[in-house]
């Protein structure tokens, strides 16, 4: 029964008890052992990356790339963030990722409020449609989604193609489109766990259902927001598929996307690269690590069905 | 908290939900209506809307050219070219299955096994987990890019290490066809396993622990109090990573295109559409045909995983 899932996760795991550790502790040394492993290999390629980006290009030409020697130093990142003009693709990135998010929870939660909160004929459908479209590969959808952005008309202030594609409305729109279906199925699996006593309380007192919403059950739902702003964060600042095919002008392009071009611009300076890619992996791994636990109890309350 | 919830959430609904039916507002319905409405209308325009249109569209042979006038009716042209004719077709199946068989094999397992040991609640087991998560973190196309700098043939981290690095010798993980599958998918199942692992984390701690403490207390021992008490108890969770499995098998995309657009030994279903769509002749009917069997064979395993976790518990 859902009702019971939400206050399991608060709940403590069971202390070993001290037989139990003292006969386990060799076992336990191995396993430290494997995923020390484990860990090291895991971060290898990581931080490879960031030695190789910390040396300039003359060195590892001689050198070669697995090598030690030479001079280090943050060259590469600054020359990577002028040269290959990252400011401007950062502020692309922020100015997609920040409504999408911000737009995608907001449409999700009132989804979610209406499914999860009432009993509706249709709710079943309509949580359907969400979590389905949410897992269809986007290449299913892409061809006829990239004839209507180039078809329908903007004006010139919000997209320079005088369209759909290339502006960051288009892009702004697919990923809510996309993405609302996960935060549905995340926050209606929360909304269910809030008790019903609250809302038919404020029902008594008269409080419409706008109301309810906005003032009893969003503001409950802030862990779930929360954990879900860093994933949707991740995954919309990552998206490089909708960027590459529906944003052809370079100029508007988000960060993830625009760092292919890097390629093509600086091919053989792999350190030059590995340092874009740094500064371009820094705002998810800031945000990963500053939310790193509300993102895994929230997900324990969107996975915990039963 | 736990002792008031569980009568109301199995009795007063079913007593409420008639009352509460006609007690609703022209005002609330209104409210409802929109607070459903408007993201279901984004949905089905920018979402499902195109994929029947992508299933329309394969039945015509279009340049994109010229509006739509300049369709033509192909029949089953696109579908018997693709499977007949179209040389990337066998290679990109074989190579999304292949994707499919390792995602299983590798990541889900090793997944597994990783979220357990890390649920024994070890020293430094924070640590652990931020470290195998990381990939995750990092977008695919950085993976892509990482790709090159671990398996490029002369300067990469792994012919380096490993003495291949020389003229004789040299292993081209990334431009010998029958090679660079592996070496991407290396790095693929280094990015998915963080990402099965942490939902088996999440799903472990759902997992009642005084059912765990009293399979010891009985004298279980690991294996016995996985397979019989954990594993029974983690049946949502599987289903969930069954689901992510196939899907991301099948949206696989960043990492081949970065390296080569898909091209010589890294065909994917995906990568052909994307091809096809943006490429110097843009073949959209024959795109779509593509698109549609992905379409199709995505459908096959969402549809009834989706209808199946939904229909059991959408009362309130």
């Amino acid at each position: 029964m859902s009702a019971t899932t939400a206050t399991t996760p608060a709940t403590a795991r069971p202390a070993a008890t001290p037989a139990k550790t003292r006969r386990t502790r060799p076992a336990r040394m191995f396993l430290h052992c494997f995923l020390i492993g484990t860990c090291l290999v895991w971060i290898a390629p990581v931080l490879y990356a960031l030695y190789t980006s910390l040396r300039p290009y003359a060195d590892t030409a001689k050198h070669g790339y697995v090598s030690v020697g030479g001079s280090y130093g943050f060259a590469n990142f600054s020359t990577a963030w002028n040269a290959a003009d990252l400011p401007l693709y950062f502020k692309n990135s922020a100015i997609i990722t920040l409504p999408a998010l911000v737009i995608t929870l907001w449409l999700a939660s009132m989804v979610a409020y209406v499914v999860a909160r009432h009993s509706f004929r249709i709710n079943l459908i309509l949580l359907l449609i969400f979590t389905a479209g949410n897992l269809l590969p986007q290449q299913a959808i892409i061809t006829p989604l990239y004839k209507l952005y180039i078809t329908v008309p903007l004006p010139s202030w919000l997209s320079d193609s005088g369209h759909l594609d290339d502006s960051f409305l288009g892009l702004i729109l697919i990923h809510v489109a996309f993405q609302t279906g996960f935060c549905v199925f995340v926050l209606s699996n929360f909304m269910r766990t809030i008790p019903h006593e609250l809302s038919e309380a404020a029902r008594v007192d008269g409080a419409s259902e706008w109301r309810q919403y906005r003032q009893i059950v969003l503001p409950l739902c802030r862990p779930a927001l929360a954990a879900l702003a860093t994933l949707e964060f991740t995954w919309i600042y990552n998206d490089f598929f909708w960027a590459t095919v529906l944003m052809q002008t370079g100029a508007n392009r988000p960060i993830t996307a625009a760092l292919n071009n890097l390629t093509g611009q600086f091919f053989t300076d792999n350190n030059l690269i590995s340092a874009a890619s740094m500064i371009v992996a820094v705002p998810t791994l800031v945000v990963f690590f500053v939310l790193q636990r509300q993102f895994v109890s929230g997900l324990t309350l969107g996975a915990s069905k039963g | 908290m736990t002792s008031t919830s569980i009568p109301t959430a199995a009795s007063a609904p079913a007593r409420g939900r008639r009352r509460r039916l006609r007690q609703y507002s022209g005002r609330d319905r209104a409210a409802l209506t929109l607070m459903a409405g408007v993201p279901l209308l984004l949905s089905v325009c920018l979402v499902w809307l195109p994929a029947l249109a992508t299933v329309a569209l394969s039945f015509f042979n279009w340049t994109g050219i010229g509006g739509f006038a300049q369709m033509k009716p192909a029949g089953l042209e696109n579908y018997r070219i693709a499977f007949t004719i179209y040389p990337e077709f066998p290679p990109a199946i074989e190579h999304n299955l292949l994707w499919l068989g390792v995602f299983f094999l590798v990541p889900a397992p090793f997944g597994l096994f990783l979220a357990l040991q890390l649920h024994k609640g070890l020293a430094l087991s924070r640590i652990y987990q931020s470290i195998l998560f990381l990939p995750v973190v990092l977008s695919l196309a950085l993976v892509g890019f990482m790709t090159e700098l671990v398996f490029s043939p002369t300067e990469g981290l792994v012919n380096n290490l490993t003495g291949h690095a020389g003229q004789n010798n040299l292993i081209d993980w990334l431009g010998n066809p029958r090679l660079n599958i592996w070496a991407v998918l290396i790095m693929a199942c280094w990015r998915q396993t963080g990402y099965v692992m942490i939902l088996f984390l999440a799903g472990l701690k759902a997992v009642d622990p005084s059912l765990q403490e009293a399979a010891s207390l009985d004298g279980a021992n690991e294996w016995q109090a996985f397979r019989h008490v954990v594993w029974p108890a983690l049946r949502p969770i599987n289903v969930v990573v069954v689901v992510i499995t196939v899907i991301e098998s099948l949206r696989a995309f960043d990492i081949v295109y970065i390296i080569n657009q898909g091209t010589n030994g890294l065909e994917l279903l995906s990568t052909l559409i994307t091809t096809n769509l943006i490429g110097e002749t843009s073949r959209i009917g024959f795109a779509s045909a593509l698109a549609t069997i992905l379409l199709v064979i995505s459908l096959a395993f969402v549809l009834p995983y989706v209808y199946s976790t939904f229909r059991k518990d959408t009362r309130p």
